[in-house]
């Protein structure tokens, strides 16, 4: 039942029909989850008591340093079924998966660094998750140099794939290293689940602006995906059949 | 199978040998890298034994790197890389070979030289000894690492500044525990807890980068 529906997805028609219905749902859902997501942290949630109103950037910086290491997730899986199955779309969904996420690790340095300069005094400390977020971005931008330097796309997407199942493997290592080399970053405040040490107005718009930065990455991959898919296919027949009626 | 093992490391090292002006360039550069320090940041002992760790091993890894592409490089274009990928031997096993062998040319030299640089920047007797160590156990991994980073790029044209940019993240857990172990010897306190990190690091990347250069180097070849 899976493998079927994971064959069918992997047949570019199939694919392309699939997401055109479902980008008018997340487009709205989207629009929707950040509306809430941005009065409820700009307008209903209390103003920090030590951070004042600086503190209301954690809408931006943390669900998008959450999605720079979601991103390189669903990277490193859709490389391993790129290269176990050969899946046309998966090897699409990777490349443009590391665009994507390379930009949300650059958002999440800079808001980061905005959000430093009024509480730790300086643009920049040398600290355990800020190095290792820094790290991963020049493991994206690894991915994004070494596809753009081979030719032909395909044999590219598979040497991006084995490079993104190379980096999996190591983030955790990286990150471990590092955050014993040294840190000075607050301790997480959202995994105690017992009890967090955030209060709730403050809490539920940054759950809610972390589900729409996914359905944002969602949207945006799937757009540039089916870009990327018609031009790849230009010469095939469903493309054309795509567009015989409006030209 | 262990006989195609002893026979291309045996191979590379010949190999290597008979180039003898190339076996002395990574450790050259790793010297003068060292050298050039002192000359940059001025001759403070203080200062210098504070930091020798770190620019010993930033040294050892762009050593590393310089030396990279030899592992895959010359087999590439001479065709005999083919023949190995289209032999009866599991690929893994011969890059296994070829990474001791470049551990054994450029890694050793560079083992041999570290801690006497750190003499010439003042560290201390038990940060020598850690050095020492660190280098013994850190410099294979880098080669085991890279091993993967040039089976990804051998069949491009102007591969090494991306080789640098797909390598050198990866070194960073490498470059942290060792000069981690080396900075605590030094200020008294037992390095074990890094070793044992730098232990298993060898450990996992010899037993995994082998198989990933392989499934890259059957893309870069094909």
């Amino acid at each position: 039942m899976i493998m079927r529906f994971i064959y069918q997805l992997g047949s570019p028609p199939y694919f392309y029909a699939l997401s055109g219905r479902l980008l008018p749902w997340l487009t709205g859902i989207c629009l929707i989850l950040f509306a809430t997501g941005l009065y409820g942290g700009l307008v209903l949630a209390p103003a920090d008591y030590q951070q004042g109103d600086s503190f209301r950037i954690i809408y931006i910086h943390v669900p998008a340093a959450w999605m720079s290491m979601f991103v390189y997730m669903v990277m490193a899986f859709s490389g391993a079924m790129a290269l176990i199955w050969r899946i046309k779309i998966a090897e699409i969904i990777l490349i443009n998966s590391a665009h994507i996420g390379a930009v949300f690790t650059f958002l999440a340095l800079v808001t980061g660094s905005i959000w430093g300069k009024p509480m730790w005094g300086t643009w920049w400390v040398w600290d355990a998750r800020l190095t290792s977020e820094l790290l991963l971005l020049f493991l994206y931008l690894g991915v994004l140099a070494l596809y753009s330097a081979i030719d032909d796309k395909r044999k590219a997407a598979r040497a991006v794939a084995i490079l993104a199942l190379v980096g999996v493997v190591n983030i955790p290592i990286i990150h471990y290293s590092v955050e014993w080399w040294s840190t000075l970053h607050q301790g997480p405040t959202i995994t105690k689940f017992d009890a967090p040490s955030i209060d709730t107005r403050m809490l539920i718009p940054l759950l809610l602006m972390a589900v729409a930065h996914k359905f944002l990455y969602a949207i945006v991959v799937l757009l540039r995906a089916r870009n990327d898919l018609l031009w790849r296919e230009r010469r095939s027949q469903w493309v054309a059949n795509l567009f015989k009626g409006g030209s | 199978m262990l006989q195609a093992f002893f026979i291309i490391l045996q191979r590379d090292l010949i190999l290597a040998v008979r180039h003898r002006a190339e076996l002395m360039n990574p450790v050259l550069f790793f010297v003068l890298v060292v050298v050039l320090f002192p000359l940059g940041i001025g001759a403070e002992a203080t200062i210098l034994e504070r930091i020798a760790p770190g620019i010993i091993w930033v040294a050892a890894l762009l050593a590393a790197l310089l030396s990279l592409d030899r592992i895959f490089r010359t087999d590439m274009e001479d065709g005999s890389l083919e023949q190995m990928l289209i032999s009866a031997q599991p690929m893994s096993l011969l890059i296994l070979a070829k990474i001791i062998a470049h551990w054994l040319i450029t890694g050793l030299p560079v083992v041999i030289a570290g801690p006497l640089l750190a003499l010439f920047l003042g560290l201390s007797v038990e940060g020598i000894e850690t050095l020492f160590i660190t280098l013994l156990l850190g410099t294979p991994i880098l080669s085991a690492i890279g091993s993967v980073g040039v089976a990804l790029t051998v069949g491009l044209r102007r591969g090494g500044v991306i080789l640098s940019l797909l390598v050198l993240p990866l070194y960073v857990p490498v470059l942290i525990f060792a000069s981690q172990a080396v900075d605590a010897a030094a200020a008294g306190f037992q390095p074990a807890a890094a070793i044992g990190m730098l232990s298993a690091l060898l450990l996992l990347s010899l037993s995994l980068t082998p198989w990933a250069a392989s499934a890259a180097l059957k893309m870069s070849v094909s």
